[in-house]
Protein backbone atom coordinates (compact mmCIF):
# COMPACT_ATOMS: atom_id res chain seq x y z
CA UNK A 1 0.00 0.00 0.00
CA UNK A 2 0.96 3.71 -0.38
CA UNK A 3 3.20 4.94 2.50
CA UNK A 4 0.62 7.45 3.28
CA UNK A 5 -1.99 5.69 3.32
CA UNK A 6 -0.61 3.16 5.46
CA UNK A 7 0.41 6.07 8.01
CA UNK A 8 -2.77 7.66 8.28
CA UNK A 9 -4.32 4.25 8.49
CA UNK A 10 -2.81 3.43 11.50
CA UNK A 11 -2.91 6.94 12.76
CA UNK A 12 -5.41 9.50 10.98
CA UNK A 13 -4.38 12.01 13.65
CA UNK A 14 -0.75 11.99 12.06
CA UNK A 15 -0.11 15.54 10.48
CA UNK A 16 1.00 16.38 6.49
CA UNK A 17 4.29 17.98 8.00
CA UNK A 18 4.92 14.43 10.28
CA UNK A 19 4.18 12.59 7.17
CA UNK A 20 6.66 14.61 5.07
CA UNK A 21 8.97 13.82 7.91
CA UNK A 22 8.70 10.19 8.12
CA UNK A 23 8.43 9.74 4.34
CA UNK A 24 11.26 12.26 3.37
CA UNK A 25 9.56 14.05 1.08
CA UNK A 26 7.94 17.70 1.69
CA UNK A 27 4.46 18.85 3.38
CA UNK A 28 3.41 20.28 -0.01
CA UNK A 29 3.57 16.99 -2.09
CA UNK A 30 2.34 15.03 1.04
CA UNK A 31 -0.73 17.73 1.24
CA UNK A 32 -1.27 17.31 -2.15
CA UNK A 33 -1.78 13.34 -2.53
CA UNK A 34 -3.69 12.97 0.45
CA UNK A 35 -6.24 15.64 -1.12
CA UNK A 36 -5.90 13.37 -4.25
CA UNK A 37 -6.90 10.25 -2.21
CA UNK A 38 -9.95 12.30 -0.98
CA UNK A 39 -11.41 13.43 -4.01
CA UNK A 40 -10.81 9.83 -5.41
CA UNK A 41 -12.49 7.95 -2.62
CA UNK A 42 -9.22 6.17 -1.70
CA UNK A 43 -10.04 8.08 1.60
CA UNK A 44 -13.62 8.03 2.27
CA UNK A 45 -13.24 9.63 5.99
CA UNK A 46 -11.26 10.10 9.44
CA UNK A 47 -12.39 7.67 11.96
CA UNK A 48 -12.00 6.98 15.71
CA UNK A 49 -11.96 3.29 16.97
CA UNK A 50 -13.73 2.93 19.77
CA UNK A 51 -13.06 -0.09 22.44
CA UNK A 52 -17.46 0.28 23.06
CA UNK A 53 -17.07 -2.77 25.24
CA UNK A 54 -15.41 -0.22 27.91
CA UNK A 55 -17.75 2.23 27.04
CA UNK A 56 -20.68 1.79 30.10
CA UNK A 57 -22.98 4.70 29.59
CA UNK A 58 -25.81 3.71 27.40
CA UNK A 59 -25.54 -0.18 27.37
CA UNK A 60 -23.52 -1.71 25.05
CA UNK A 61 -24.68 -2.54 21.51
CA UNK A 62 -26.10 -6.02 19.93
CA UNK A 63 -24.00 -7.00 16.96
CA UNK A 64 -24.92 -10.18 14.47
CA UNK A 65 -23.59 -11.92 11.35
CA UNK A 66 -26.49 -12.57 9.63
CA UNK A 67 -26.39 -15.17 6.46
CA UNK A 68 -28.91 -14.48 4.06
CA UNK A 69 -29.45 -16.62 0.68
CA UNK A 70 -31.39 -14.96 -2.06
CA UNK A 71 -32.49 -15.48 -5.82
CA UNK A 72 -30.44 -12.85 -7.58
CA UNK A 73 -32.61 -10.91 -9.91
CA UNK A 74 -32.36 -10.92 -13.78
CA UNK A 75 -29.72 -8.55 -15.08
CA UNK A 76 -28.88 -7.29 -11.75
CA UNK A 77 -27.87 -10.36 -10.27
CA UNK A 78 -26.76 -10.03 -6.20
CA UNK A 79 -26.25 -6.35 -6.41
CA UNK A 80 -29.94 -5.22 -6.24
CA UNK A 81 -30.77 -7.11 -3.50
CA UNK A 82 -27.69 -6.00 -1.60
CA UNK A 83 -28.09 -2.05 -2.07
CA UNK A 84 -31.61 -2.43 -0.86
CA UNK A 85 -30.28 -4.42 2.30
CA UNK A 86 -27.26 -2.23 2.72
CA UNK A 87 -29.36 1.19 2.48
CA UNK A 88 -31.02 0.21 6.34
CA UNK A 89 -28.84 1.82 8.99
CA UNK A 90 -28.78 -1.14 11.00
CA UNK A 91 -26.33 -2.84 8.38
CA UNK A 92 -23.14 -1.72 9.70
CA UNK A 93 -21.17 -3.90 6.54
CA UNK A 94 -22.12 -5.74 3.94
CA UNK A 95 -20.36 -8.44 2.07
CA UNK A 96 -21.56 -11.45 -1.05
CA UNK A 97 -19.81 -14.51 -0.29
CA UNK A 98 -18.65 -17.56 -2.09
CA UNK A 99 -19.85 -20.85 -0.12
CA UNK A 100 -23.44 -22.12 1.15
CA UNK A 101 -25.08 -18.58 1.62
CA UNK A 102 -24.88 -15.58 -0.55
CA UNK A 103 -24.71 -12.29 1.56
CA UNK A 104 -22.89 -11.47 5.03
CA UNK A 105 -24.90 -8.91 6.97
CA UNK A 106 -23.96 -7.49 9.92
CA UNK A 107 -26.36 -5.55 11.76
CA UNK A 108 -26.67 -3.76 15.12
CA UNK A 109 -28.73 -2.71 17.19
CA UNK A 110 -29.41 -1.23 20.98
CA UNK A 111 -30.40 -5.35 22.25
CA UNK A 112 -31.32 -8.65 21.04
CA UNK A 113 -34.59 -7.56 20.47
CA UNK A 114 -34.17 -4.70 18.29
CA UNK A 115 -31.57 -7.05 16.03
CA UNK A 116 -34.51 -9.78 15.48
CA UNK A 117 -36.78 -7.47 14.97
CA UNK A 118 -34.93 -6.28 12.01
CA UNK A 119 -34.59 -9.34 10.43
CA UNK A 120 -37.84 -10.73 10.89
CA UNK A 121 -39.80 -7.73 9.65
CA UNK A 122 -37.00 -5.99 7.19
CA UNK A 123 -35.20 -8.63 6.12
CA UNK A 124 -36.54 -12.27 6.15
CA UNK A 125 -39.30 -11.04 4.36
CA UNK A 126 -37.79 -8.80 1.52
CA UNK A 127 -39.12 -10.39 -1.99
CA UNK A 128 -36.15 -13.22 -3.12
CA UNK A 129 -34.69 -13.77 0.15
CA UNK A 130 -35.31 -17.32 0.43
CA UNK A 131 -34.01 -17.62 4.09
CA UNK A 132 -31.79 -15.83 7.07
CA UNK A 133 -29.44 -17.40 9.73
CA UNK A 134 -28.78 -15.30 12.86
CA UNK A 135 -25.07 -15.39 14.77
CA UNK A 136 -25.22 -13.26 17.44
CA UNK A 137 -22.01 -11.79 18.52
CA UNK A 138 -20.96 -13.22 22.33
CA UNK A 139 -17.52 -11.41 22.64
CA UNK A 140 -15.13 -9.20 20.32
CA UNK A 141 -11.16 -9.82 20.71
CA UNK A 142 -9.68 -8.45 17.52
CA UNK A 143 -11.57 -5.54 15.13
CA UNK A 144 -10.05 -4.59 12.24
CA UNK A 145 -6.89 -5.41 13.14
CA UNK A 146 -7.29 -4.15 16.85
CA UNK A 147 -7.21 -6.23 19.77
CA UNK A 148 -9.93 -4.71 21.90
CA UNK A 149 -7.87 -5.61 25.42
CA UNK A 150 -5.35 -2.33 26.84
CA UNK A 151 -1.93 -2.42 25.92
CA UNK A 152 0.54 -4.21 27.43
CA UNK A 153 3.37 -3.09 29.35
CA UNK A 154 6.94 -2.39 27.98
CA UNK A 155 8.86 -5.28 29.17
CA UNK A 156 12.13 -4.15 28.48
CA UNK A 157 14.33 -2.39 30.98
CA UNK A 158 14.27 0.97 30.58
CA UNK A 159 18.05 1.44 29.31
CA UNK A 160 20.77 -1.31 27.84
CA UNK A 161 23.49 -0.93 25.40
CA UNK B 1 42.56 -11.53 34.21
CA UNK B 2 39.22 -10.48 34.84
CA UNK B 3 40.85 -7.59 37.17
CA UNK B 4 42.35 -5.97 34.08
CA UNK B 5 38.80 -5.34 32.80
CA UNK B 6 37.98 -1.43 34.60
CA UNK B 7 34.10 -1.22 35.85
CA UNK B 8 31.65 0.05 33.20
CA UNK B 9 31.41 3.73 33.50
CA UNK B 10 27.82 3.76 32.19
CA UNK B 11 26.24 1.50 35.03
CA UNK B 12 25.81 4.31 37.47
CA UNK B 13 23.94 6.31 34.93
CA UNK B 14 22.03 3.10 34.16
CA UNK B 15 20.95 2.84 37.73
CA UNK B 16 20.19 6.41 37.92
CA UNK B 17 17.80 5.93 34.54
CA UNK B 18 16.22 2.35 36.40
CA UNK B 19 15.57 4.31 39.45
CA UNK B 20 13.07 6.92 37.79
CA UNK B 21 9.70 6.87 36.79
CA UNK B 22 7.79 8.32 33.70
CA UNK B 23 10.86 8.29 31.85
CA UNK B 24 10.58 7.96 27.69
CA UNK B 25 13.79 6.35 26.84
CA UNK B 26 15.37 6.16 23.73
CA UNK B 27 17.71 4.56 25.37
CA UNK B 28 17.16 0.69 24.55
CA UNK B 29 19.28 -1.44 22.51
CA UNK B 30 16.41 -3.71 21.55
CA UNK B 31 13.06 -3.87 19.20
CA UNK B 32 10.05 -2.21 20.80
CA UNK B 33 8.16 -5.17 18.86
CA UNK B 34 7.74 -8.06 20.57
CA UNK B 35 8.40 -11.64 19.30
CA UNK B 36 6.60 -12.19 16.04
CA UNK B 37 3.42 -14.46 16.92
CA UNK B 38 3.61 -17.16 14.50
CA UNK B 39 7.70 -17.68 16.14
CA UNK B 40 6.72 -17.18 19.93
CA UNK B 41 3.75 -20.00 19.04
CA UNK B 42 6.17 -22.36 17.12
CA UNK B 43 8.25 -22.53 20.76
CA UNK B 44 5.06 -23.22 22.09
CA UNK B 45 4.20 -25.95 20.30
CA UNK B 46 7.70 -27.02 20.60
CA UNK B 47 7.37 -27.37 24.28
CA UNK B 48 4.15 -28.82 24.10
CA UNK B 49 5.64 -31.71 21.96
CA UNK B 50 8.18 -32.33 24.51
CA UNK B 51 11.36 -30.69 22.63
CA UNK B 52 13.18 -29.83 25.92
CA UNK B 53 16.50 -31.55 25.49
CA UNK B 54 20.15 -30.75 24.36
CA UNK B 55 20.69 -30.67 20.47
CA UNK B 56 24.26 -31.26 18.98
CA UNK B 57 26.38 -28.92 20.25
CA UNK B 58 26.50 -27.01 16.94
CA UNK B 59 22.99 -26.80 17.10
CA UNK B 60 20.09 -28.84 15.22
CA UNK B 61 21.26 -29.79 11.53
CA UNK B 62 18.18 -28.68 10.77
CA UNK B 63 18.22 -25.38 11.52
CA UNK B 64 21.98 -25.07 10.14
CA UNK B 65 20.53 -25.74 7.08
CA UNK B 66 17.72 -23.43 7.13
CA UNK B 67 20.44 -20.68 8.02
CA UNK B 68 22.93 -21.85 5.36
CA UNK B 69 19.81 -21.44 2.91
CA UNK B 70 19.28 -18.38 4.14
CA UNK B 71 22.31 -17.24 3.69
CA UNK B 72 22.28 -18.48 0.50
CA UNK B 73 19.07 -16.01 -0.48
CA UNK B 74 19.68 -13.63 1.35
CA UNK B 75 23.19 -12.72 1.39
CA UNK B 76 24.31 -15.01 -1.37
CA UNK B 77 27.33 -17.06 0.35
CA UNK B 78 27.11 -20.65 0.65
CA UNK B 79 28.17 -22.45 3.81
CA UNK B 80 27.69 -25.76 4.34
CA UNK B 81 25.49 -26.83 7.44
CA UNK B 82 28.02 -29.29 8.18
CA UNK B 83 31.19 -28.05 9.44
CA UNK B 84 30.67 -24.51 8.49
CA UNK B 85 27.71 -23.29 11.14
CA UNK B 86 27.78 -22.97 14.64
CA UNK B 87 24.29 -21.95 16.33
CA UNK B 88 25.36 -19.93 19.54
CA UNK B 89 23.27 -18.38 22.71
CA UNK B 90 23.53 -14.82 20.96
CA UNK B 91 26.31 -13.28 19.01
CA UNK B 92 27.51 -11.97 21.99
CA UNK B 93 28.44 -16.03 22.59
CA UNK B 94 29.96 -16.19 19.11
CA UNK B 95 31.82 -13.61 19.28
CA UNK B 96 33.61 -14.28 22.71
CA UNK B 97 34.02 -17.68 20.64
CA UNK B 98 36.01 -16.62 17.73
CA UNK B 99 38.18 -14.47 19.77
CA UNK B 100 39.07 -16.95 21.93
CA UNK B 101 39.58 -19.15 18.97
CA UNK B 102 41.94 -16.77 17.20
CA UNK B 103 43.82 -15.50 19.56
CA UNK B 104 47.51 -16.47 21.05
CA UNK B 105 48.64 -15.01 24.24
CA UNK B 106 49.46 -10.93 23.24
CA UNK B 107 48.15 -10.82 19.85
CA UNK B 108 46.92 -7.38 18.81
CA UNK B 109 42.64 -7.31 17.31
CA UNK B 110 41.73 -3.94 15.95
CA UNK B 111 38.49 -2.38 17.21
CA UNK B 112 36.98 0.64 15.49
CA UNK B 113 35.52 2.96 17.72
CA UNK B 114 32.94 3.74 18.65
CA UNK B 115 32.54 0.27 19.41
CA UNK B 116 30.18 -1.95 20.96
CA UNK B 117 30.67 -2.05 25.06
CA UNK B 118 31.63 -5.72 25.30
CA UNK B 119 34.44 -5.98 22.30
CA UNK B 120 37.32 -4.66 23.94
CA UNK B 121 37.20 -6.76 27.56
CA UNK B 122 36.59 -9.91 25.44
CA UNK B 123 39.40 -9.61 23.59
CA UNK B 124 41.08 -8.63 26.75
CA UNK B 125 39.54 -11.70 28.35
CA UNK B 126 41.10 -13.93 25.05
CA UNK B 127 44.52 -13.07 26.01
CA UNK B 128 45.01 -10.24 23.22
CA UNK B 129 44.93 -7.01 23.39
CA UNK B 130 42.44 -4.85 21.80
CA UNK B 131 44.31 -1.85 19.35
CA UNK B 132 41.03 0.69 19.00
CA UNK B 133 41.01 2.60 15.58
CA UNK B 134 39.43 6.23 16.77
CA UNK B 135 36.92 7.01 13.27
CA UNK B 136 36.32 10.83 12.66
CA UNK B 137 33.04 12.08 13.15
CA UNK B 138 34.19 14.38 9.91
CA UNK B 139 34.35 11.00 8.12
CA UNK B 140 30.66 10.25 9.21
CA UNK B 141 32.11 7.68 11.95
CA UNK B 142 33.52 5.36 8.87
CA UNK B 143 36.57 2.90 9.24
CA UNK B 144 38.52 3.70 6.35
CA UNK B 145 41.45 1.02 5.19
CA UNK B 146 43.90 3.72 5.53
CA UNK B 147 42.84 3.87 9.46
CA UNK B 148 43.63 0.09 9.43
CA UNK B 149 47.02 0.30 7.27
CA UNK B 150 48.22 2.42 10.30
CA UNK B 151 47.17 0.53 13.29
CA UNK B 152 48.94 -2.91 12.00
CA UNK B 153 51.82 -4.33 13.28
CA UNK B 154 53.54 -7.60 13.08
CA UNK B 155 50.84 -8.83 16.39
CA UNK B 156 47.92 -7.91 14.52
CA UNK B 157 45.77 -10.77 14.35
CA UNK B 158 42.25 -9.82 13.19
CA UNK B 159 39.95 -6.38 13.10
CA UNK B 160 36.47 -6.39 14.26
CA UNK B 161 33.63 -5.11 12.21
CA UNK B 162 29.76 -3.89 12.76
CA UNK B 163 27.61 -2.87 10.29
CA UNK B 164 25.43 -1.13 10.47
CA UNK B 165 26.61 -0.15 13.69
CA UNK B 166 25.57 0.00 17.23
CA UNK B 167 25.97 3.09 18.30
CA UNK B 168 25.90 5.00 14.94
CA UNK B 169 23.69 3.52 12.60
CA UNK B 170 26.53 3.82 9.57
CA UNK B 171 26.62 0.92 7.22
CA UNK B 172 28.69 0.37 3.93
CA UNK B 173 28.14 -0.21 0.42
CA UNK B 174 30.13 -2.96 -1.16
CA UNK B 175 32.46 -0.32 -2.89
CA UNK B 176 33.55 0.53 0.84
CA UNK B 177 33.57 -2.72 1.93
CA UNK B 178 35.73 -4.04 -1.24
CA UNK B 179 38.90 -1.51 -0.34
CA UNK B 180 38.55 -2.96 3.37
CA UNK B 181 39.15 -6.27 2.21
CA UNK B 182 42.26 -5.41 -0.10
CA UNK B 183 43.50 -4.24 3.45
CA UNK B 184 42.54 -7.18 5.52
CA UNK B 185 43.92 -9.54 2.55
CA UNK B 186 46.84 -7.47 2.30
CA UNK B 187 47.46 -7.24 6.12
CA UNK B 188 46.68 -11.24 5.83
CA UNK B 189 44.12 -10.31 9.01
CA UNK B 190 40.90 -12.10 10.22
CA UNK B 191 37.92 -10.22 10.06
CA UNK B 192 35.40 -10.58 12.65
CA UNK B 193 31.81 -9.49 11.16
CA UNK B 194 29.16 -8.45 13.19
CA UNK B 195 26.12 -8.21 11.09
CA UNK B 196 23.71 -8.38 13.96
CA UNK B 197 21.75 -5.74 12.33
CA UNK B 198 22.52 -6.62 8.89
CA UNK B 199 18.89 -7.18 7.99
CA UNK B 200 18.24 -3.38 9.16
CA UNK B 201 19.81 -1.48 6.21
CA UNK B 202 17.38 1.08 4.42
CA UNK B 203 19.50 2.83 1.29
CA UNK B 204 21.45 -0.17 -0.02
CA UNK B 205 21.43 -3.15 -0.02
CA UNK B 206 23.81 -5.40 2.78
CA UNK B 207 26.79 -6.74 1.74
CA UNK B 208 27.70 -9.58 3.50
CA UNK B 209 31.81 -9.68 3.84
CA UNK B 210 32.48 -13.23 2.95
CA UNK B 211 30.55 -12.24 -0.47
CA UNK B 212 33.52 -10.11 -1.25
CA UNK B 213 36.59 -11.27 -3.17
CA UNK B 214 39.17 -13.31 -0.99
CA UNK B 215 36.98 -12.64 2.20
CA UNK B 216 35.11 -16.33 2.62
CA UNK B 217 38.23 -17.68 3.94
CA UNK B 218 39.28 -14.79 5.95
CA UNK B 219 35.92 -14.03 8.00
CA UNK B 220 34.29 -15.06 10.58
CA UNK B 221 30.33 -14.19 10.25
CA UNK B 222 27.92 -13.86 12.73
CA UNK B 223 24.77 -13.04 13.21
CA UNK B 224 21.43 -14.23 14.89
CA UNK B 225 18.17 -13.35 15.53
CA UNK B 226 17.87 -10.64 18.35
CA UNK B 227 17.51 -7.60 15.92
CA UNK B 228 15.42 -8.15 13.17
CA UNK B 229 13.29 -10.92 14.34
CA UNK B 230 13.28 -9.36 17.37
CA UNK B 231 14.01 -11.92 19.60
CA UNK B 232 16.67 -10.41 22.05
CA UNK B 233 15.77 -12.62 25.08
CA UNK B 234 15.54 -15.79 22.57
CA UNK B 235 19.42 -15.70 22.77
CA UNK B 236 20.15 -17.25 19.52
CA UNK B 237 22.29 -16.69 17.10
CA UNK B 238 25.15 -18.00 15.06
CA UNK B 239 28.79 -18.31 13.28
CA UNK B 240 30.14 -19.08 9.72
CA UNK B 241 33.38 -19.53 9.18
CA UNK B 242 36.24 -22.03 7.91
CA UNK B 243 35.74 -25.57 8.71
CA UNK B 244 38.82 -25.22 11.34
CA UNK B 245 37.85 -21.97 13.04
CA UNK B 246 34.16 -23.36 13.32
CA UNK B 247 35.60 -26.44 14.19
CA UNK B 248 37.93 -24.72 17.54
CA UNK B 249 34.59 -22.64 18.12
CA UNK B 250 32.61 -25.69 19.06
CA UNK B 251 35.36 -27.15 20.72
CA UNK B 252 34.97 -24.00 23.47
CA UNK B 253 31.28 -23.94 22.88
CA UNK B 254 30.37 -27.48 23.74
CA UNK B 255 32.27 -27.03 27.21
CA UNK B 256 30.83 -23.74 28.34
CA UNK B 257 27.30 -23.73 26.83
CA UNK B 258 27.03 -26.95 25.48
CA UNK B 259 24.05 -26.10 22.79
CA UNK B 260 21.86 -22.53 22.66
CA UNK B 261 18.19 -23.43 24.09
CA UNK B 262 16.54 -26.77 22.33
CA UNK B 263 12.96 -24.04 22.46
CA UNK B 264 14.97 -20.92 20.80
CA UNK B 265 16.55 -23.39 18.07
CA UNK B 266 13.07 -24.16 17.19
CA UNK B 267 11.77 -20.59 17.64
CA UNK B 268 14.44 -19.60 15.18
CA UNK B 269 13.61 -22.00 12.41
CA UNK B 270 9.63 -20.70 12.56
CA UNK B 271 11.37 -17.00 12.36
CA UNK B 272 13.64 -18.68 9.04
CA UNK B 273 10.72 -20.47 7.27
CA UNK B 274 7.73 -17.13 8.02
CA UNK B 275 9.66 -14.36 9.12
CA UNK B 276 9.84 -12.75 6.12
CA UNK B 277 6.63 -10.69 6.27
CA UNK B 278 7.49 -9.33 9.83
CA UNK B 279 10.87 -9.01 9.14
CA UNK B 280 9.75 -5.86 6.57
CA UNK B 281 6.58 -4.90 8.26
CA UNK B 282 9.30 -3.92 10.87
CA UNK B 283 12.05 -2.66 8.64
CA UNK B 284 9.55 0.17 6.90
CA UNK B 285 8.64 0.95 10.36
CA UNK B 286 12.22 1.59 11.27
CA UNK B 287 13.16 3.13 8.53
CA UNK B 288 10.13 6.11 8.65
CA UNK B 289 11.07 6.62 12.36
CA UNK B 290 15.03 7.30 11.46
CA UNK B 291 13.56 9.53 8.74
CA UNK B 292 11.74 11.64 11.58
CA UNK B 293 14.16 11.11 14.58
CA UNK B 294 17.13 12.44 11.99
CA UNK B 295 14.64 15.67 10.73
CA UNK B 296 13.96 16.15 14.32
CA UNK B 297 17.09 16.21 16.07
CA UNK B 298 18.75 18.26 13.17
CA UNK B 299 15.69 20.45 13.50
CA UNK B 300 16.18 20.89 17.24
CA UNK B 301 20.13 21.85 16.72
CA UNK B 302 21.78 18.41 17.60
CA UNK B 303 23.71 17.49 14.14
CA UNK B 304 23.38 14.25 13.22
CA UNK B 305 23.91 12.31 9.90
CA UNK B 306 21.49 10.36 8.37
CA UNK B 307 22.29 6.39 9.80
CA UNK B 308 22.16 3.71 7.21
CA UNK B 309 21.11 0.93 9.11
CA UNK B 310 20.05 -0.47 12.83
CA UNK B 311 17.76 1.48 14.72
CA UNK B 312 20.22 4.02 16.19
CA UNK B 313 21.05 7.38 15.37
CA UNK B 314 24.26 9.57 17.01
CA UNK B 315 23.59 13.21 16.85
CA UNK B 316 26.66 15.59 18.31
CA UNK B 317 25.26 17.81 21.42
CA UNK B 318 28.45 20.02 21.65
CA UNK B 319 26.31 23.26 20.87
CA UNK B 320 24.73 22.46 24.45
CA UNK B 321 28.22 23.11 25.52
CA UNK B 322 27.90 20.18 28.05
CA UNK B 323 30.13 17.00 27.95
CA UNK B 324 27.85 13.48 27.12
CA UNK B 325 27.15 12.05 30.20
CA UNK B 326 26.40 16.19 31.95
CA UNK B 327 23.71 16.01 29.06
CA UNK B 328 22.57 12.64 29.75
CA UNK B 329 21.72 13.16 33.05
CA UNK B 330 20.28 16.99 32.85
CA UNK B 331 18.05 15.84 30.23
CA UNK B 332 16.80 12.70 32.15
CA UNK B 333 16.74 14.93 35.33
CA UNK B 334 14.69 18.09 33.99
CA UNK B 335 12.89 16.24 31.15
CA UNK B 336 12.89 13.22 31.92
CA UNK B 337 14.05 11.63 28.47
CA UNK B 338 16.90 9.20 28.77
CA UNK B 339 19.71 7.98 25.84
CA UNK B 340 23.07 6.86 26.42
CA UNK B 341 26.06 9.49 26.19
CA UNK B 342 28.44 8.51 23.36
CA UNK B 343 31.27 7.86 26.14
CA UNK B 344 29.93 4.59 26.63
CA UNK B 345 30.88 3.64 23.16
CA UNK B 346 34.43 4.74 23.19
CA UNK B 347 35.96 7.78 25.08
CA UNK B 348 36.76 9.44 21.61
CA UNK B 349 32.50 9.79 21.66
CA UNK B 350 32.83 12.79 23.90
CA UNK B 351 30.47 15.24 22.59
CA UNK B 352 27.74 12.47 20.82
CA UNK B 353 24.84 10.58 22.27
CA UNK B 354 23.18 7.58 21.25
CA UNK B 355 19.22 7.98 20.36
CA UNK B 356 17.77 4.67 19.50
CA UNK B 357 14.52 4.86 17.49
CA UNK B 358 13.51 1.56 18.78
CA UNK B 359 10.48 3.31 20.14
CA UNK B 360 7.19 3.98 19.13
CA UNK B 361 6.53 6.72 17.06
CA UNK B 362 4.43 8.58 19.45
CA UNK B 363 7.23 8.19 22.27
CA UNK B 364 9.88 9.63 19.69
CA UNK B 365 7.73 12.62 19.25
CA UNK B 366 6.92 13.35 22.29
CA UNK B 367 10.60 13.06 23.64
CA UNK B 368 12.24 15.34 20.11
CA UNK B 369 9.26 18.15 21.71
CA UNK B 370 11.18 17.77 25.63
CA UNK B 371 14.84 17.84 23.74
CA UNK B 372 14.07 20.87 21.94
CA UNK B 373 12.68 22.50 25.23
CA UNK B 374 15.50 20.98 26.63
CA UNK B 375 18.04 22.60 24.70
CA UNK B 376 16.03 25.67 24.68
CA UNK B 377 16.23 26.31 28.59
CA UNK B 378 20.25 25.88 28.35
CA UNK B 379 20.76 28.79 26.35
Amino acid sequence: MNEILEILENDARTTPEEIAKMTGSSAQAVKKAIKKFEKDGVILKYKTVINKELVKDEGSDVRALIEVKITPKKDVGFDYLAERIYQFPEVSACYLMSGTYDLLVVVEGKNIHTVSNFVSSKLAPMENVRGTVTHFILKKYKEDGDILRQAKRDKREAISL
Amino acid sequence: MAENIPPSGIRVFFDLVLGMKDVISLGIGEPDFVTPWNVREAAIFSLEEGYTSYTSNKGMIELRKDISGYLKDRQTIAYDPEDEILITVGVSEAFDLALRAIINRGDKILIPEPYYVSYGPLVTLAGGRPVFIRQSPENGFKLTPEDIVKHCDGRTKAIVLNYPNNPTGVSYTRKELSAIARVVLKKKLIMISDEIYGDLTYDFDHTAFPTLAGMKKRTIYLNGFSKSYAMTGWRIGYACGPKDVIAMMTKIHQYTMLCAPIMSQMAAREALKNGERSIRQMKREYKRRREYVVSGLNEAGLPCHKPEGAFYAFPSIKNSGLSSMEFAKKLLKEERVALVPGTAFGPSCEGYVRISYASSISNIKEALIRIKRFLCSQN
